[in-house]
């Protein structure tokens, strides 16, 4: 069993007093810490904001990519190397706004990742503007009126899109946040853990006061998730915010179906051709 | 065998779906068997039916180093290449087409004009779609006298034993086309091709490409559909696995290119093939790729520009979007391939160049290249290749910098798995374990210092990559100097030929190496030149500019074209030779208005 304290690298953390994406980092080194992950085969991937600092603050590798890029490139690095456990870390404009359209398409690949999206509604490195989760009508430096758009529902949105995994924690409840993401991990396949994270310099409405008193464990719901419609159904609910696992199916993973990646990792294939499948292919141009 | 032509030029020209590629490909299949040379090119549109497709093939003794010009065998699927394709006949031409629905023109023409009963000759066969080019075709081969046995095995391997049925019919079909011809169009004696008996093989610049991919090891190939580049995955996606090789189609190219630079820093070869626009959507990520020193090779295939541009034609006007890919300035590698058989070559050195130097290495063909068919010696490839995999550590004794300060700037890898290893590798400037800077803590020195170990990188692959940075043709002291780049290779030394045999003796410096420019090596060449024109196939002559830039030479006479279509051998040689005249004009541009179509609506 290995301790979360494993997990911290020496480099100091740089988030603002009382964000919430402290809480997703104990959270995370705790699920590690749980699942006993070899520090040296686990890779954090993230992309650009203030979230996607995570990776420098975890003992493992890490690799701090573009804005809106961190899932291709976790995809690229679980092909080439599937014996590794890949956490891709972010935010919501990272996540669902300029890297939306990738987040489509790995929830309808289901690689073995988990990706873990510090939602804060608000775009918090630039200094505060709208993103793609701000409620309608939320008031920003970039919508002084008022956002005129009504905010993405990542939950439902990965539901009806393929996930297999689809789970939710508070960074309030680092403990509960804790067991999501080690279910995730654990999950084959594609797993999203969205966050309430919240942005106490930026984002003066969605505090950790207006969450917590709108939050509702999944466990306490009768909830089941392998049933998509219920889960739709939680991912839509306007009473109450739901944490906790949402939606968990057992489907192939595209490492499973993909033919190239079912004998050892890409990493250890043998560089080159025999012979005989070099004389093979030259009489296929003859 | 003395009285064989030496060489053939034949056009195939009809709607898309038509089974034009098919046709050209049994054509090249048996050429190549029959120890000839050949060079095809294929003109077609962006649809998947209709629309005009003429391709274009040169058979000769080998190698063949271009597509020729006019032609001496069309054959006209429909009425529309009849009626405009005629104009381009050259003396003792010969027209093939299907007389049941193609009528001759009433105006005289250098051709004979060779109508085919199709209906009559296959009555009594089942119906196939391409038939009529079936037909043609066995008419075509009987009247350049290939075997016949020849003919019928490169149409069996053509449709292969799976399709076992359908290559029966195909034969039976082509043996009826080639007895109408024997019976029908006696060719004059030694009309024929006849090879030098050496079976060959063929090839296009994009499978050549895929090909040194596989052997140089690449395990990684992400790409978005985009002509005309496409044909690299075509190629890829049925063979990868047996490689243990991935070859994924991503949902964009942004994707593609950020798998490939994933698969990179996770330890693998890597590889992404696109063209202008989709490299467009790139370029942030070869900037990356720069900054946190991964691997990554990108397949630059050009097609004419801007824009959507010209989907289906070809163009040299990419070259300073690959020089310029990205923001700010890092360490990368430039290359453009010569030829298919320097495609396979390249994109080996990419790799080494890549993971030796931790660099993106941009590949640059085009459409010209990537989508030729030519037929090439199978020993010109050599399986046995060069791999350089870079610095990695394997065991790691106490504190592993990732981004450490070398002589070389080149900073040992340690791969994601490896005990002791753990760093970051940031896309924000960093201090040699990985950490921020100035996003933290503000520190010029570390960063000027991490600039000038990553630009480091350069002189070591100008280093590699001097001796083959270009290639030189032709005697040293000469009247005119052609200098040109990538794809025109095999077109300009023809040319360069043609201009020598015709009393004009002229030397060629080809570049394959853009950047890092081979500067101080090809100076002295460039100085001692006595008239310099560079001939590329774009508008603003940007390979002269690329050399203005690095050496101060100017070149004084250009030849360009960018009207999607490449060089012809013809009107090339003789924009050439007037370069030699008292009043040269200092840019001559081509146009082979010979295939305008008048555009039709409705």
């Amino acid at each position: 069993m290995s301790t979360a304290a494993e997990y911290k690298s020496r480099v100091r953390q740089t988030w603002c007093s009382g964000c919430g994406d402290f809480g997703v980092l104990n959270a995370l080194q705790n699920a590690c810490a749980a699942l006993s992950i070899e520090r040296s085969n686990l890779v954090i991937v993230s992309g650009i904001g203030c979230s996607s600092d995570l990776p420098h603050f975890m003992s493992a590798y890490g690799i701090h990519t573009l804005h809106g890029r961190a899932l291709p490139v976790a995809q690229g690095i679980k092909m080439a190397n599937k014996d590794l456990t890949v956490v891709i870390t972010g935010g919501d404009g990272d996540g669902y706004g300029i890297g939306a359209g990738h987040f489509l398409h790995a929830l309808r690949r289901n690689l073995d990742l988990t990706y873990i999206v510090m939602d804060n509604q608000i775009y918090g490195l630039t200094t505060g503007q709208t993103s793609p989760t701000s409620d309608r009508g939320h008031k920003t430096k970039s919508s002084p009126a008022g956002n005129p758009e009504c905010a993405l529902n990542p939950l439902a949105l990965a539901v009806v899109g393929g996930a297999t995994f689809v789970g939710r924690g508070f960074s309030g409840d680092p403990v509960h946040l804790a067991e999501v993401i080690r279910r995730g991990i654990t999950h084959k396949g594609f797993s999203l853990v969205d966050v309430f994270s919240p942005c106490v310099t930026w984002n003066k409405v969605n505090t950790y006061e207006w969450f917590r008193s709108r939050v509702v464990k999944m466990e306490t719901e009768g909830h089941n998730p392998a049933d998509r419609e219920a889960a739709i159904r939680q991912a839509l609910r306007e009473d109450k915010l739901p944490i906790g696992v949402i939606y968990e199916i057992d489907e192939p993973t595209f490492t499973e179906k993909e033919p190239s990646l079912q004998g050892e990792p890409l990493v250890k294939s043998r560089i080159g051709m025999t012979d005989e499948e070099w004389k093979g292919l030259m009489e296929e141009f003859a | 065998m003395m009285n064989n032509k030496q060489e053939a030029t034949i056009w195939i020209g009809g709607e898309a779906g038509e089974g034009i590629a098919s046709a050209g490909d049994v054509f090249m299949r048996a050429a190549a068997r029959n120890g000839l040379g050949a060079f095809a090119h294929n003109s077609y549109q962006s649809v998947i039916r209709g629309g005009e497709v003429l391709l274009q093939i040169r058979a000769g003794m080998h190698p063949v180093l271009s597509q020729g010009g006019d032609w001496d065998y069309l054959v006209a699927l429909n009425q529309s290449i009849l009626d405009h394709h005629l104009r381009s006949a050259r003396p003792a031409a010969a027209a093939l087409f299907n007389a049941d629905s193609i009528k001759p023109p009433a105006d005289p023409s250098v051709a004979a004009l060779r109508g085919i009963p199709v209906g009559e000759l296959t009555a009594d066969l089942p119906r196939n779609p391409v038939m009529q080019n079936t037909v043609l075709l066995g008419a075509l081969m009987r009247l350049l006298e290939f075997p016949w046995e020849v003919f019928e095995g490169s149409i069996r391997a053509q449709f292969g034993k799976r399709k076992a049925e359908l290559s029966d019919t195909n034969v039976t079909v082509a043996r009826r086309g080639w007895e109408f011809a024997e019976k029908h169009f006696p060719p004059p004696e030694g009309n024929g091709l006849a090879g030098d008996g050496k079976r060959r093989i063929m090839i296009t610049g994009n499978q050549a490409a895929a090909l040194g991919a596989v052997a140089g090891g690449c395990k990684f190939y992400s790409a978005y559909p985009m002509t005309p580049a496409t044909s690299i995955m075509h190629w890829l996606a049925p063979r990868a696995s047996r490689y243990g090789m991935v070859m994924k189609q991503a949902e964009d190219e942004l994707a593609a290119i950020n798998m490939a630079i994933g698969a990179g820093y996770a330890g693998v070869r890597a590889m992404v093939g696109t063209s202008g626009g989709g490299f467009a959507l790139m370029t942030e990520a070869i900037g990356m790729a720069g900054m946190i020193e991964v691997p990554v090779v990108a397949i630059l295939s050009q097609r004419g520009g801007p824009s959507t541009g010209l989907p289906t034609k070809t163009e040299q006007g990419d070259l300073f979007q690959a020089l310029g890919a990205s923001q700010g300035e890092f360490p990368k590698a430039v290359l453009a391939a010569l030829d298919p058989v320097d495609s396979y070559y390249t994109t080996i050195e990419a790799h080494n160049l890549a993971e030796k130097y931790q660099i993106p290495v941009i590949v640059m063909m085009d459409l010209y290249l990537s989508e030729r068919t030519i037929i090439i010696d199978p020993a010109s490839l050599n399986p046995r290749v060069p791999i350089e995999r870079g610095e990695t550590v394997t065991s790691i004794e106490g504190e592993y910098q990732r981004y450490r300060y070398t002589p070389s700037g080149v900073s040992p890898r340690a791969l994601p798995g490896t005990p002791g290893g753990m760093h970051i590798a940031p896309s924000d400037e960093h201090n040699e374990e990985g950490v921020l800077v100035s996003d933290w803590y503000t520190n010029p020195s570390t960063r000027t210092k991490m600039m000038q170990k990553r630009m480091r990188k350069m002189e070591g692959v100008l280093r590699d990559t001097d001796a083959r940075a270009f290639i030189r043709e032709g005697p040293e002291d000469t009247e005119l100097t052609i200098v040109g780049w990538g794809s025109t290779y095999d077109i300009l030394e023809e040319a360069r030929r043609a201009l020598t045999a015709g009393g004009h003796p002229a030397n060629l410096i080809q570049f394959r190496m853009l950047w890092p420019f081979p500067a101080r090596k090809v100076l002295p060449y460039l100085q001692a030149a006595k008239r310099i024109v560079c001939v590329e196939n774009n508008y603003g002559g940007l390979l002269a500019r690329l050399i203005r830039q690095e050496t101060g030479v100017d070149i004084p006479f250009a030849v360009r074209k960018y009207d999607g279509e490449p060089f012809s051998i013809g009107p090339l040689t003789a924009a050439l030779e007037a370069v030699w005249t008292k009043d040269a004009p200092p840019i001559q541009t081509l146009v082979s208005s010979e295939l305008d179509l008048p555009v039709v609506f409705r």
